[in-house]
């Protein structure tokens, strides 16, 4: 089936199987491999991309063709004009991320998130990153990372 | 120098340098091994037995050669044609079957393998193949195991479940001190079955050459130069045609050290169709099929004076194996560390059996981020204490510090075999119970238990054992358990720094950086660090077991000294000294008695190229090998309080504390990380993580639906703190931190649970400790009066 995607702010025109997962056609049709698969039913999150923006979605459980003339936004798409992010900048200041594999998702859940939720309470950041699994880092400095993100002047100004 | 002097900062080693790693991460810049294509690549699916105990009768590949993009059905016996249908263990105790051979053995276990164009097409295909199974009786049971009357392994020449006995210590000896002891406790404790699960499974990219007759394997991997020893061993292929490269790994905890059938038939695959093959497995295949860990049952049993003097351990424990005996344990150890089990205390006499056995389940027996059956041995002896502080009507804290190893005996000789390096348990734990408040808790859960309230108090005061390890006692496949550090610096004074290790999340990337600049006054920011590829890095053992700061670290500053001895040759030269003059002081060279007059190591570097010595080889470079003379052992005090909801059974974690004592800190910012995390794993253990099978031999934990990993939600908030004995032996005096709070916390939450209920007469519940096994506790029993 054809479908037409905007990711990243590039549009793509591709034939997709019906079958094919969002997740596989972001890594393998479009070689954005920061998106990860680790669960396959969609508990771990590390396949998070946004959609039309603001819009968390787990992109494992999600099919390609769901996503014609729809917008992605994938890690890949959060440094802007060789700028990170501040969640970017913050999960590295932080020390919020260990083996790296659960980051793009993480980070596309919490910029999500903090758009929702600009300032949020800890027992909030707890509760919005819950669809996101990590094995390393016990979430204690990806919670400070998010707090740090919040208070950043871009995100304040943004908000 | 004079007292108003300020005494120079260290130069790298312990300041919270951020990871020079995380710029590729939070770009989604890693490189996993699913994220490697190769030209013409094709892909493998597994096709697994729904059967725990099945004779296979016949395969039928006809309707998987069918589908479109199917290229290759390869099954066991294809495998034994071509010589490659067993695998060793580790150990070199069994073998393993790569795809069943006339039996399946486990639920899951692989059966045959379907390659493709595309992972669709394999996965079609390996719908298709159609096995024509007898089911068998199957034994889930290692108790069962233990009576023989079905026998699993008829491929062995032994007609038993039986794999191995094991014993240490004294047995004679303890049992007379326990039986004439005032008081004595025994308690059957499981350390039940668990995996590892991290976020990336496992996976491989096979590309053999047919032009070159040079195999590449992408894996991941934590111990790349043995896997490539063990494909040589195993293919026949000459070691020098094997390349493994180990790229960015999602994390790794155990999980990643076995060879796993997918990899030998991916491998095979590419060998035979002469194009790359990936296989990657889904989390269900990772959980049913790759190392599980633990499945220890532990009969402890103390015995000790009316006064609370320990005088003897016994452990007497049946292991289950599963199917195969696939233990990554070092080779005279098959039960690996366990004699660590006397802990903290000194024991006057201990003694310590394992026998393992055989059973329809899936293979392992890895160490899930622990030394190998360190955890096992820590939960016990940390347990057992606890049950007997109860039965002495004690405290539980008091009971531990009235058997510590007192400071002054290190290095102490434990009686079960080890030397332990260095510690000051009193000390972390009064630090600890500072830190906590711990009288003023004791006196808040007396007010609460007169009101009913149920809250509890639990702590670990454990020993660790880690940085296998000194070769003359330590070996995988016979390759002594050294590691390797290989440093070349640059003319203008940056650098390339290899190691034989494989980090999966640890930081080595910034934390070697940081040893080498330390020893060489040079920028950690300047120095490169690369591991995972076998043509480039120097031959090590991998990383696990807590082993890369113990065993690595120790060849890094090594490599890095005599990097520094032949720089003072080079120095020398340079300031028109003798080298006997010349002292390496703040960082840099100095002539003894002229002040001001030195030279840096930059300086040192661009001459070592451009205006060597004489008499000096050009040049700046060095490797070295490192065989520890010794483990290290980590320690700690770990406090959980909880508070217990009667009516539900859910338990509330309030607050939890560790104080480690991991001796030199590289990176204090990586070392609380590493805490953080392997404390929401030992959590995770303690409240709901088990592998569980059904007793017709089903597994019953196969997703993260069933097989737990806590959230940011119920994952409690982390309080830390430290205490630095330094290890004697290791080069810069580290010791090894990432296992400590997996090995040292599960104890402490279930002490804390069992505190909790103790008014109920409650002594032990058995991890995971959930919801149901809570509420049942409390309500299966009256509460005393």
């Amino acid at each position: 089936m054809k479908i037409n995607v905007t990711v990243n702010g590039t549009a793509y025109e591709r034939d997709v199987e019906p079958r094919m997962l969002l997740a596989y056609f972001l890594r393998e049709s479009l070689g954005l491999t920061g998106t990860h698969v680790g669960c396959d039913t969609s508990h771990c999150g590390c396949c998070v991309v946004l959609l039309d923006g603001d819009r968390a979605v787990k992109s494992c459980n999600m099919f390609a063709v769901q996503a014609d003339g729809h917008a992605i936004t994938t890690v890949e798409g959060l440094e802007q004009a060789g700028k990170l992010h501040p969640l970017q900048q913050a999960f590295w200041d932080q020390h919020g991320l260990q083996c790296g594999y659960c980051t793009p998702g993480m980070l596309m859940t919490c910029v999500a998130f903090l758009k929702h939720n600009p300032k949020p309470s800890e027992a909030e950041i707890r509760e919005g990153i819950a669809g996101n699994l990590c094995r390393c880092t016990g979430y204690q400095n990806i919670v400070k990372a998010v707090q740090q993100a919040a208070t950043a002047d871009e995100m304040v100004a943004a908000s | 120098m004079t007292s108003t002097q300020k005494l120079p900062e260290r130069h790298s080693i312990g300041q919270a340098m951020k990871r020079k790693e995380d710029p590729r991460f939070i770009r989604g810049k890693g490189r996993y091994l699913d994220d490697i294509v190769l030209p013409h690549m094709l892909y493998l699916a597994l096709v697994h037995s729904p059967y725990p105990h099945a004779r296979i009768k016949k395969i039928n590949k006809d309707a998987a050669m069918a589908v479109p993009g199917v290229k290759a059905v390869i099954t066991g016996e294809d495998l034994v044609a071509a010589k490659l249908g067993w695998l060793p263990t580790f150990h070199g105790f069994d073998n393993q079957m790569v795809l069943a051979i006339g039996k399946a053995l486990y639920q899951y276990q692989e059966v045959a393998g379907v390659v493709a164009t595309s992972r669709e097409a394999a996965a079609d295909g390996a719908e298709l193949v159609e096995v024509e199974y007898e089911p068998l009786d199957p034994v889930v049971d290692p108790y069962q195991a233990k009576l023989d009357k079905i026998i699993l392994r008829d491929d062995r020449e032994a007609k038993t479940n039986h794999i191995y006995h094991w014993e240490v210590g004294e047995r004679e000896k303890t049992d007379a001190a326990i039986a004439k002891s005032d008081v004595s406790i025994k308690q059957r404790i499981l350390s039940p079955r668990c995996h590892p699960a991290p976020l990336e499974p496992c996976g491989c990219v096979s590309d053999m050459n047919g032009a070159t007759g040079r195999l590449t394997v992408y894996m991941t991997s934590q111990a790349p130069h043995v896997h490539r020893t063990a494909f040589s061993l195993v293919t026949g292929i000459p070691e020098d045609k094997i390349h493994v490269i180990s790229p960015d790994v999602g994390g790794g905890f155990g999980n990643k050290v076995p060879v796993y059938p997918g990899y030998v038939v991916a491998t095979v695959a590419s060998v035979i169709l002469g194009v790359p093959v990936k296989w990657v497995e889904s989390r269900t295949e990772n959980l049913t099929t790759t190392g599980f860990a633990r499945d220890y049952h532990m009969d402890v049993e103390i015995g000790a004076t009316k006064a609370g003097k320990v005088t003897a351990l016994k452990v007497t424990t049946t292991a289950d194996h599963g199917a195969f005996d696939a233990a990554a344990d070092p080779r005279k150890y098959p039960a690996g560390m366990f004699g660590i089990v006397t802990g903290s205390y000194d024991f006057p006499t201990a003694f310590a059996e394992v026998d393992a056995y055989f059973t329809n389940k899936a293979p392992g027996g890895i160490a899930y981020r622990c030394s190998f059956r360190v955890t096992e041995a820590s939960y016990a002896i940390e347990r057992a204490m606890d049950i007997l502080a109860q039965k002495l009507g004690v405290d539980p804290v008091q009971l531990r510090r009235q058997n510590f190893v007192k400071k002054e005996q290190f290095p102490y000789p434990s009686p079960l075999g080890f030397v332990y390096d260095s510690g000051d348990y009193e000390a972390t734990t009064k630090k600890a119970l500072d830190m906590i408040g711990y009288d003023a808790l004791r006196k808040e859960q007396a007010e609460k238990r007169k009101r009913g309230e149920l809250m509890g108090i639990g702590v670990s005061t454990f020993t660790e054992i880690v940085g296998a390890g000194p070769g003359k006692h330590f070996d995988i496949l016979g390759i002594k358990m050294f590691d390797s550090a290989e440093i070349r610096i640059h003319p203008t004074g940056s650098g390339i720094v290899r190691a034989g290790t494989r980090h999966q999340g640890q930081g080595h990337e910034t934390t070697w950086a940081q040893i080498v600049a330390e020893e060489l006054g040079l920028d950690p920011q300047e120095l490169l660090v690369e591991e995972g590829d076998t043509d480039t890095a120097p031959y090590g053992l991998g990383t696990y077991a807590s082993r890369s700061t113990p065993v690595a670290g120790g060849a890094l500053a090594l490599a890095a000294r005599k990097i520094r001895d032949k720089a003072r040759k080079i120095a020398a030269h340079l300031m028109e000294a003798s080298e006997d003059d010349v002292e390496w002081k703040d960082y840099k060279f100095s002539l003894k008695g002229v002040p001001g007059k030195s030279v840096t190591m930059k300086e040192v570097a661009f001459a070592a190229y451009t205006n060597p010595a004489p008499d000096t080889e050009p040049g700046l470079e060095a490797t070295y090998y490192y065989d520890p003379p010794n483990l290290t052992f980590p320690n700690g005090t770990y406090v959980a309080v909880v508070d217990v909801d009667a009516d539900t059974g859910v338990v509330k974690v309030r607050r939890f504390l560790a104080v480690d004592d991991c001796g030199v800190v590289i990176n204090p910012m990586i070392v609380e990380g590493q805490i953080h995390g392997g404390l929401a794993e030992g959590f995770a253990i303690a409240f709901m993580q088990e592998i569980k099978y059904d007793e017709g031999g089903n597994n019953l934990n196969t997703d993260f639906t069933e097989y737990l990993i806590p959230t940011a939600q119920e994952t409690p908030h982390w309080e830390t703190g430290s205490t630095v004995t330094p290890s004697p032996h290791h080069p810069i005096g580290a010791k090894g931190v990432g296992e400590s709070p997996n090995v040292g916390s599960p104890q402490a939450f279930v002490n804390a649970v069992i505190d909790a209920l103790s008014p109920y007469g409650v002594t032990h519940i058995d991890m995971p400790l959930t919801r149901e096994k809570v509420w049942n506790a409390i309500h299966g029993a009256a509460p005393k009066a």
